[in-house]
């Protein structure tokens, strides 16, 4: 039995300690907002914090996840800087099939935590461990900045 | 059934709780109503089309083109798509697939702009697979809104126009006094007026209004079509981890499923060790399940099933069986070597699909002869999602909730597997994770099913791993595509030879099919829009040795790389301007009749209402250059390149800038796509649609390639299955829409179009930048220096 905090609440998982968070936070604790794309930490749809650092939650196993903070997409709006960047996604009309953007926020809500007015070499670097495959991308970097209140430059 | 949307959980539970009396045709108008009307709404869910069959709209088989060619064509029945509580919540139903191209959105706003109603009083059920209801429900081939926007204004109209009659009754004023706005019924003369949900129940006692009387509103009164000023219907639930894909489906004591497929499409198994797997903590069964013989069509691919409590734990168990396959009939299957075997194939006389003039002669007489041969490989669609689906079988039920394309089909196909009368199949849609036409192929839905049966019906989530996606999928075609022209004196093209190679679809559906469908021809090949006096068009033959399927534009991709890459071959050959040889290739401005060029298919629509117009494409390149400043003076290293592409009855034109350093990485500063796609609904998810063809576009142009290896695909995750991320993107792309005057003329598709001339622009903008021609994709290292 491993013991996580999840969303500040604690929560008994009944899962060996080598299962990964992702798995543990979908099928047992029933947090799917956390998403499965490739189980390899090549795509970031699984983001999620741990002690504030954005983190694959499909490469991390329970065990390394028991004792720290960990926060997924579901708890993002009651974040100020998360319910920033959401209104931000929804502002620029970011999302087209939308699976990957439960990941997409949690990056740039943690580049944004760390890193209040990021430059476009900031966004790429932050953000390109993400994949959309609908292509989503220019929209992402114009909500980054709107949500960061920098003004989006249109020529 | 007194009760709001609310309590129901469900669309397919509340609309199945009828699901028997729909079977019953010859029900009596008079339990109808006495059932209408105690559902406490006006215009209730959950009545079956087919009970107006007789008076009011179902599709016809005697129309050929259009919706009205699609298995169950349309349905624009009010009662079937709409529903208004007596709290005045309008529920509109959507019938076609959500996967990113926002029909959630803009179907029920066409619906809800003709009702008038307040979007946010709106909510959006989707509907479940069931055509005879809603019509087709396919959700492919970019035509959500081309075959629907008028049935959903008709919807709409109708439900506005039974509403203003209750109000009118009830006020006893002539109908012509009253009219409807946002959500209430006015009557201007009295100052009185009724709210939507106040008329529910008396509108509900009228008799849906005919066709021909429906009365839909003037383009200049529409309050949301042409707009774009809706937000996205689930773009809360996206953003907030709310929203419900297949994956994301869980049931009381559902259990979890992966399965190991046979690595080379027809293999088998021959015998296989479970003990391994058995002791993996949370593995709950091993099962085999059966391959299918050719063609693939639907269906599963067979191989061994772990079934466990969890996802991980039934990963855990596939990695540890022991199975020893029979590769069958494909175990050669070498991308290497079918691709030297395609080329030999273009390099001979093919079958011919079209001939104009002497092109034999013509080339021979040509002051110039050029020649060039394209590669374009094997693609996945890899929506980010995988394909997913939850069974569950109860009293002979069963019911699956997944994200599919093609909610029919995955019916058809479950009751076919199962032996269960189509009634008692329920097919609940989710959201998808992206889609790009794997979804369109419910094989995961059927395997999902045969699971649940095997476990006496309980409920079952089949997940694929990235793995299984991208080495099972139904593969984009690979293709060689050999051309030759001849130029007279003065560089005009006066010979055309195309030879196009590659697997067909049909393949997957009648095994030995070898020669591109005409569906296939026709996206671009055969209908090649230039005036050419000498023109010939070949499909050598080329055998499939894996599932052939439908990817994001299909055959569009490799011909229009093909041709709109030659062509600047040609422009650079004759040196002329990119821009001005293309336009006079393609010649003045004609409404060219498909069938003259031996296209008969036309993207399924009347050759009469949907011409290819060549006006409309040279407006878009004019447009694209315009805008992209074609002609400008750029930066050392920058180029700009040209593509233009008719698809999916909408114009598309290219204009990519690219810049490349002196170590020969690849940037893309700038993109300007210039579309034609006729009268726009909701433009502001068209945009995102486009920017999102361009992105996909240049993912598939610079890394996509799936390659085969012993029978099997090479790739097998994000790693060496590349995607484009956000650094590699385009930085800016400049979506140019023909601005819409008017709603009566044809609609065209959005999702596809914007695909099939990325590659080529950017192929011709690198030239344009470095002398560097690019003819086999993807462009990977091609352009490093070492």
């Amino acid at each position: 039995m491993i013991t996580l905090t999840i969303n500040g609440q604690s929560q008994n998982i009944d899962l060996p300690a080598d299962t990964p968070l992702l798995w543990a936070l979908r099928d047992y604790v029933g947090l799917t907002g956390t998403k499965f794309g490739c189980g390899m930490a090549l795509c970031g749809a699984c983001t999620v914090h741990i002690d504030g650092e954005p983190t694959r939650a499909c490469v991390t196993p329970i065990s390394a996840a028991a004792g720290k903070t960990i926060v997924t997409i579901e708890a993002m709006d009651q974040d100020a800087i998360g319910k920033k960047v959401q209104e931000a996604w929804l502002s620029q009309g970011v999302p087209q099939c939308g699976y990957c953007q439960s990941g997409q926020v949690m990056s740039a809500t943690a580049l944004l935590k760390q890193n209040a007015h990021p430059s476009d070499a900031d966004i790429d670097k932050a953000m390109s461990g993400n994949i959309c495959r609908c292509g989503t991308y220019t929209r992402i970097r114009a909500a980054i900045k709107q949500a960061a209140g920098l003004a989006e430059i249109k020529s | 059934m007194k009760t709001s949307l609310d309590q129901i959980k469900s669309p397919a539970e509340q609309i199945d709780s009828s699901a028997d009396k729909f079977s019953i045709v010859n029900i009596s108008r008079r339990n109808f109503l006495k059932d209408f009307a105690l559902s406490g709404f006006v215009l209730a869910v959950g009545f079956p089309s087919l009970l107006l069959a007789d008076e009011t709209a179902t599709s016809s088989e005697p129309d050929k083109y259009g919706a009205d060619a699609m298995p169950h064509g349309w349905v624009d029945n009010p009662l079937v798509f709409v529903a208004i509580a007596e709290d005045g919540t309008v529920t509109i139903i959507c019938h076609r697939s959500e996967m990113g191209q926002g029909v959630r959105t803009s179907l029920p706003m066409v619906v809800a702009d003709e009702l008038d109603a307040n979007w946010l009083n709106v909510k959006v059920q989707q509907a479940p697979g069931d055509e005879v209801r809603f019509g087709n429900q396919d959700t492919d081939g970019s035509r959500s809104m081309r075959h629907f926007f008028m049935p959903m204004r008709r919807v709409g109209a109708a439900a506005r126009q039974m509403l203003e009659t209750a109000a009118a009754a009830q006020w006893q004023v002539p109908v012509t006094e009253v009219h409807a706005e946002l959500h209430q019924v006015i009557h201007t003369a009295s100052g009185q007026s009724l709210s939507y949900g106040e008329l529910a129940k008396a509108a509900a006692k009228l008799p849906v209004p005919a066709r021909e009387t429906l009365r839909l509103k003037n383009a200049a009164d529409f309050r949301y079509i042409g707009k774009g000023g809706l937000k996205i219907y689930d773009g809360q639930a996206m953003v907030t981890g709310q929203a419900q894909y297949g994956i994301d489906t869980r049931l009381e004591g559902m259990l979890y499923a992966v399965i190991a497929r046979p690595p080379v499409f027809g293999g088998k198994v021959l015998n296989y060790d479970a003990s391994a797997a058995l002791k993996v903590p949370g593995v709950v069964k091993v099962l085999e399940l059966n391959s299918s013989p050719p063609p693939a069509e639907f269906n599963p691919l067979g191989g061994i099933a772990v079934i466990a409590t969890n996802t991980w734990a039934a990963i855990q168990g596939r990695k540890a069986l022991k199975i020893s396959w029979d590769n069958g009939p494909n175990a050669s299957y070498d991308s290497d070597n079918f691709r030297a075997e395609m080329v030999v194939s273009s390099r001979k006389p093919g079958k011919v699909v079209r001939n104009d003039g002497d092109v034999d002669a013509a080339l021979d007489k040509s002051t110039q002869r050029l020649s060039a041969e394209y590669y374009a490989p094997h693609l996945a669609q890899a929506p980010m999602e995988p394909p997913a689906a939850t069974a569950r079988i109860i009293k002979g039920h069963c019911e699956v909730w997944t994200c599919t394309q093609a909610p029919q089909a995955s019916r058809d196909q479950v009751a076919k597997w199962l032996k269960l009368p189509e009634d008692k199949v329920t097919i609940n849609v989710t959201l998808l994770g992206g889609g790009f036409g794997r979804k369109s192929k419910p094989d995961y839905v059927v395997e999902a099913a045969l699971l649940s049966q095997a476990m006496q019906g309980k409920p079952v989530k089949l997940t694929w791993t990235r793995e299984d996606d991208l080495q099972h999928s139904y593969f984009h075609t690979v293709s060689v595509e050999h051309l030759e022209a001849g130029l007279d004196k003065q560089g005009k093209t006066v010979a055309w030879l195309h030879r196009t190679v590659a697997p067909s679809i049909s393949s997957t559906f009648a095994a030995g099919s070898v020669h591109e469908m005409p569906a296939e021809l026709g996206m671009g090949v055969i209908n090649v829009p230039f005036a050419i006096p000498n023109l010939r068009i070949e499909n050598p033959a080329a055998e499939a040795h894996t599932r052939i399927g439908w990817f994001r534009s299909v055959s569009n991709i490799p011909h229009a790389f093909a041709i709109q890459s030659f062509v600047a071959e040609l422009a650079t050959a004759a040196g002329r301007d990119h821009k001005d040889y293309l336009l006079e290739l393609i010649g003045p401005a004609r409404r060219i009749d498909p069938r003259s060029l031996g296209d008969t298919w036309n993207q399924g629509e009347s050759p009469v209402i949907y011409p290819l117009d060549t006006g409309r494409l040279r407006n878009v390149i004019d447009s694209a250059c315009r805008e992209a400043g074609w002609g400008r003076t750029l930066a050392k290293g920058h180029g700009l390149g040209l593509a233009a592409h008719y698809s999916f009855v909408t114009y598309v034109a290219v204009v990519v800038e690219v810049a490349v350093d002196q170590a020969g990485k690849l940037s893309i500063p700038r993109i300007d796509i210039a579309v034609d796609c006729g009268p726009q609904v909701n433009p502001e998810r068209i945009r995102s649609q486009l920017e999102g063809a361009c992105i996909m576009g240049v993912s598939l142009a610079t890394l996509g390639e799936i390659s085969f290896k012993d029978g099997a695909v090479i790739q097998d995750n994000f790693h060496n299955y590349q995607l484009t991320r956000i650094d590699d993107a385009p930085r800016e792309i400049r979506v140019h829409l023909v601005p819409t005057t008017e709603f009566d003329s044809p609609l065209g598709g959005v999702g596809e179009p914007g695909v099939p001339p990325i590659a080529p622009a950017l192929c011709n903008a690198i030239f344009a930048a470095t002398g560097q021609r690019i003819r086999e994709l993807p462009i990977r290292d091609q352009l490093l220096k070492d």
